[in-house]
């Protein structure tokens, strides 16, 4: 940091260079944790999504079960499953995996995953099933296969449809992921208790993290409105 | 048999805390929305400033934090007040912020924002002529609400009100980390005594799921009766 914002931040009481310091490390891991997850989560929900619609039982069934269970509970409880429950599993401790998820952040990062894939299989499974039958006929009739379709035809317009819906568990994410201070992860809420703790000042220490939370999501809003611009250009009224 | 080592009547308890913890959200999620979508369509300036900056600052925050705020934040400010009471008025005033207050204060006014917008939507689906109709009666404003809005509005929100408590009742789980013994705390401690996590966060799962399942097929009951006097299909 520069000299004259440390001397600014030695000014304060509580906002100092060293606190502030922990609260971008905070705000690092937080990224990190969000952007991880989404990023697994939507390369594992596509293919769920697709066999999803499948009209097999056998294959849409567990895909339903699945997200059904995950959806259906709150997300705290499944972070306590993964995180309390790896170490209970017999025989990890002796193998290489245990080396990954001695540290908090990946049983996490295994719950954000699950949970966000299950949101994300149901968003662009109706987004899918909202396909115009008439696209559907219309690559029929140009002798498409069923993956030639899917890839050129239903996935294209079911990413526009469901963008909006996407845009709002991305923001739901971010928010879940406060909950990562609960297995002693130091995200940004964790940072923040962490500071409450050091000085007994909620207000200060709360205060600003909501702020920080607030310039994450609207940034985010930002951001998924101008690639809503972009990709749902084709919607845009004549003279709007 | 499922063998909770003892913590069976415990976490029942903790079931109930969280179902007791839900309703008194949705009371005043649902009050807090219905202030909020009103103001929001009330065209006074001052209440559509006031309402949109409760939803947007809503939107923006992480519920836990501001549980966090709420709870922290809340004893702080009951401590400030009961000294004022007794520097100025001489009375010994005090009592224990616990995390049920903060709980319900938190979870109300998140979903009060979610909910204003529910609401919102739902008035402005109600037909324009209904109102009409009511000045026409020379009914008073309160009346026209009571009588003509609300319960055409009901229809519309009944959807949006039924999205929101399934997610407020999972976010109830959020409250045993500030320390409120519902169900999740006591499968909290429980697995840690026992190092068994599977054995209690199961059950518990299973109970949010039993929750959802049933209030599902509660809205859907509802939700045939509000729509009573609405052809169905086509």
């Amino acid at each position: 940091m520069p000299d004259f914002i440390v001397n600014w931040l030695n000014t304060n009481d509580i906002f100092t260079a060293t606190t502030m310091l922990h609260y971008w490390d905070g705000m690092v891991t937080t990224v990190q944790l969000v952007f991880l997850s989404l990023l697994i989560g939507l390369v594992v929900a596509v293919p769920l999504a697709i066999l999803r619609t499948v009209r097999n039982p056998f294959i849409s069934g567990p895909i339903w079960l699945y997200t059904y269970l995950f959806r259906g509970t709150p997300l705290l409880i499944q972070l306590y499953i993964i995180y309390y429950g790896i170490a209970q599993i017999d025989g990890i401790q002796d193998t290489f995996w245990w080396t990954i998820f001695r540290e908090p952040f990946y049983p996490a990062l295994l719950a954000f995953v699950l949970n966000t894939a299950a949101y994300t299989t149901e968003i662009l499974r109706g987004a899918i099933e909202a396909t115009p039958h008439g696209e559907i006929e219309a690559a029929k009739a140009y002798g498409m296969s069923w993956a030639r379709r899917v890839r050129r035809i239903v996935m294209p317009s079911a990413a526009r449809r469901a963008l909006q819906a996407y845009s709002n568990e991305v923001i739901f994410m971010v928010h879940a992921s406060a909950i990562a201070s609960v297995v002693t992860i130091v995200d940004l809420t964790g940072a923040a208790r962490d500071i409450y703790s050091r000085f007994y000042a909620p207000f200060d220490a709360f205060i600003a993290v909501a702020l920080m939370y607030m310039a994450l999501t609207f940034t985010i809003v930002f951001c998924f409105r101008l690639l809503e611009k972009r990709m749902l250009r084709h919607l845009k009224p004549a003279n709007g | 048999m499922l063998d909770l080592h003892g913590y069976g009547p415990s976490l029942m308890k903790g079931a109930l805390v969280t179902v007791e913890l839900a309703l008194l959200s949705l009371l005043l999620a649902v009050v807090l929305g219905l202030l909020g979508a009103s103001s929001k369509l009330s065209g006074n300036r001052l209440l559509v400033g006031g309402a949109t900056i409760y939803t947007t600052l809503i939107r923006g925050v992480p519920d836990l934090v501001m549980m966090l705020l709420f709870y922290y934040g809340g004893q702080v400010v009951v401590n400030m007040l009961s000294d004022y009471i007794y520097y100025e008025y001489d009375i010994d005033f005090f009592f224990q912020f616990d995390p049920f207050i903060a709980g319900v204060l938190t979870i109300g006014l998140i979903f009060g924002a979610y909910m204003s917008e529910t609401f919102r939507g739902a008035f402005m689906a109600v037909d324009s002529g209904q109102i009409e109709a009511g000045k026409a009666y020379g009914f008073s404003r309160w009346h026209t609400f009571r009588r003509i809005m609300l319960p055409q509005m009901l229809r519309h929100a009944l959807p949006g009100i039924g999205n929101n408590w399934q997610v407020l009742l999972k976010t109830t789980a959020l409250v045993s980390i500030i320390g409120l013994t519902d169900m999740v705390r006591v499968a909290e401690q429980a697995s840690k005594a026992e190092h068994a996590p599977f054995k209690f966060f199961i059950p518990v799962a299973l109970v949010y799921l039993a929750l959802t399942a049933i209030s599902e097929l509660f809205i859907k009951w509802l939700n045939a009766r509000v729509s009573v006097g609405v052809a169905k299909g086509d």
